[in-house]
């Protein structure tokens, strides 16, 4: 009986890891260290839009500097 | 750059590096149909976390213009509500993405989809209620009377309907779903999710703070 009980929870135990195992993540592509041009690409892009924030953030407090001025 | 007036600018821009960093680098929970999109937590569902912010102040904004009638709080409630509504806009899109690849559809007949549908229905409506009223006055307090009653309406729309009783819902912390809080590995994502929100939302306080220096500009010189 034991050994049924241990038997069943054993390969309750494996089916987890297998499912565990089958669910497909990008492993391959972390490993390569290929994901990390997408981040790289993306900070890219962030720190275009930022920069353009700052820029626009800039001419307006020149403006406001120029309107308080008059 | 002033760093006494702009820190939290800093703060926004190091917040969303860490984001895109953290969010595409960290561990997260292995899930079937999920599978890396697990990883638009920190994207998708923090544009509605935005919107909602943004809006609240949008709200505040129109209450303290009904009691103290100051154009300055007009025009804080009418970008707030700009701002925010540029974040459900991409909380939307980016929402019919994930959902074309996890259910199957850009769209199902789902309240909680409809729901966030009908919020911004209810914010487009807002905007065509300003650009349809001349006199400034009028527009500025039947504007902010309005955005109370489509707050009330969000947060009816996005919060209160789609958990319901009755009301089954496909999407996560809806419907008796488990929202990704309760995930195993939660604990991971909780740490970039939090300083995600607080990011995404302080770029859009800082972009609708543009807008609304450029609005005060253009008032100065309409009035000189």
């Amino acid at each position: 009986m034991m050994r049924y009980i241990f038997t069943i929870l054993l390969s309750m135990f494996y089916s987890a890891i297998a499912l565990a195992q089958e669910v497909e993540m990008a492993d391959d592509l972390r490993r390569d260290g290929k994901i990390y041009i997408v981040v790289a690409v993306l900070l890219i892009i962030f720190a275009g839009i930022v920069f353009y924030l700052i820029n626009i953030d800039k001419k307006v407090s020149k403006l406001e500097k120029e309107i308080s001025n008059k | 750059m002033n760093l006494k007036k702009n820190w939290w600018k800093i703060i926004a821009v190091s917040l969303i590096i860490y984001t895109i960093t953290a969010g595409f680098l960290g561990k997260v929970p292995r899930l079937p149909i999920l599978h890396e999109t697990i990883r638009n937590l920190y994207f998708h569902v923090t544009m509605w976390f935005g919107m909602m912010i943004i809006l609240l102040i949008s709200l505040v904004y129109s209450i303290k213009y009904l009691s103290s009638q100051k154009q300055e709080h007009d025009i804080i409630a009418s970008e707030a509500a700009n701002a925010g509504i540029l974040l459900g806009c991409l909380g939307i899109t980016t929402g019919m993405i994930w959902a074309k690849f996890t259910w199957g559809a850009y769209w199902v007949n789902d309240p909680k989809l409809n729901g966030a549908a009908v919020t911004l229905l209810i914010y487009f409506a807002y905007l065509i209620l300003r650009g349809s009223i001349e006199e400034e006055q009028k527009r500025a307090k039947v504007s902010a009377v309005y955005n109370i009653f489509a707050y009330v309406l969000l947060l009816v729309f996005l919060m209160i309907w789609p958990r319901m009783n009755g009301v089954d819902s496909l999407h996560p912390g809806n419907g008796g779903n488990p929202a990704f809080s309760s995930y195993d590995l939660d604990k991971n994502m909780r740490w970039v999710f939090y300083p995600a929100i607080i990011g995404w939302t302080l770029i859009g306080v800082w972009m609708m703070t543009l807008k609304v220096r450029i609005r005060k500009i253009q008032q100065q010189l309409l009035n000189n």
